[in-house]
C-alpha cells in the first residue's frame, strides 16, 4: 500500500471541527467517492475532529490518499498528545462517554470506516486512524 | 455574534440552517429558539436542513434537545428536508433521532404541525366545531 498525496492540519479550538470536514469533504470529491461516501467520511472526521480537541486537548489531522493495487483509498489519521484512553474498548462501547456527549463519536466513527484502528496509552496520547476505501 | 435566523409565520418559527455549523452556533440556535418559543407562544417549530451536507452526533443532540425543550414549553418540533445520504450515515454512526418528528419536505411538514396543532386543540375541549 502506497501513499500517493498527503497533508496535514493542527485542530485546536471547536472551529476547527469544521475545517476538518472541509478538509475531509474536499479530498473525497476529488478521489471521486459516492455522495454517500463522502457523508460518511465527513460525518467521521467531524466526530473524530471534535473527540480529539476536547478529550485530547486538539492535535493534527493528516489526510492520506491511497493505493493499494487498484484500490485507491481515504485515510483520517488524527493524533493527540492528550492524557490517552485508558481502557480504549470501553471507550468503544456506545453510550459512553467521559465528557457531555451522547458517546457514539468513537463507535460511530468505527462503524462508518472500512478499517479503524486506535492506539492510546495513558499519558502517551491517542492516535485514531480511519481509512475508507472506494468501492 | 454570528447567529441563525429564526422566522415567525403566525403562530409557528421556521429555520432553515443553511450554513456549516460549528458546535458553538447550533447552542446558540438551540438557545435562541427556546426563548423565541416562550416570547411569542409560538405552537409549532419547523426546521428545514435540506442544506446540511452531514448530521453529526453533535448537531443530532441539538435537534433532539430542540424537540424535547419545545415540547415542555407546548410546542411541537418537526425537522425536514433530511438528505438521503445523511439519513443512511445517521443510522450507521447509531443515532436515531428518537423523539424528532421529521417530514420530506417543508410542505408536508407544516401539514404535519398543523394537524397536530390541532388535535391538541380538540383535545382540550376547544375544539372549533
Amino acid at each position: 500500500m502506497a501513499v500517493v498525496r498527503t497533508e496535514d492540519m493542527p485542530l485546536r479550538s471547536s472551529e476547527d471541527v469544521v475545517l476538518a470536514r472541509q478538509m475531509a469533504r474536499k479530498w473525497a470529491v476529488e478521489l471521486g467517492f459516492t455522495l454517500v461516501d463522502q457523508t460518511k467520511i465527513v460525518t467521521a472526521a467531524s466526530e473524530l475532529a471534535r473527540n480529539m480537541i476536547v478529550h485530547g486537548g486538539g492535535g493534527k489531522l493528516t489526510i492520506d490518499s491511497l493505493n493499494d493495487g487498484n484500490r485507491r483509498g481515504l485515510r483520517l489519521v488524527f493524533q493527540d498528545e492528550g492524557p490517552g484512553i485508558a481502557d480504549v474498548a470501553l471507550a468503544l462501547k456506545d453510550g459512553y462517554s467521559t465528557g457531555t456527549g451522547l458517546g457514539l463519536g468513537l463507535g460511530g466513527s468505527k462503524r462508518l470506516a472500512n478499517e479503524f484502528e486506535i492506539h492510546s496509552y495513558p499519558g502517551e496520547g491517542t492516535r485514531v486512524a480511519f481509512t475508507r476505501w472506494r468501492g | 455574534m454570528e447567529r441563525i435566523p429564526i422566522l415567525k409565520m403566525g403562530e409557528y418559527l421556521l429555520v432553515t440552517i443553511q450554513v456549516d455549523m460549528h458546535d458553538q452556533l447550533a447552542l446558540t440556535l438551540q438557545d435562541d429558539l427556546t426563548n423565541r418559543i416562550v416570547e411569542t407562544r409560538a405552537k409549532g417549530v419547523l426546521i428545514d436542513i435540506s442544506s446540511l451536507e452531514i448530521v453529526d452526533s453533535f448537531i443530532g443532540r441539538m435537534l433532539g434537545n430542540i424537540g424535547a425543550m419545545s415540547r415542555i414549553l407546548d410546542a411541537e418540533t418537526v425537522v425536514v428536508g433530511m438528505r438521503p445520504a445523511v439519513a443512511i450515515t445517521l443510522v450507521e454512526l447509531g443515532l436515531s433521532l428518537k423523539g424528532v418528528r421529521t417530514a420530506l419536505n417543508v410542505e408536508k411538514g407544516m401539514d404535519l404541525l398543523r394537524a397536530q396543532v390541532a388535535r391538541k386543540v380538540s383535545g382540550n375541549g376547544r375544539s372549533p366545531d
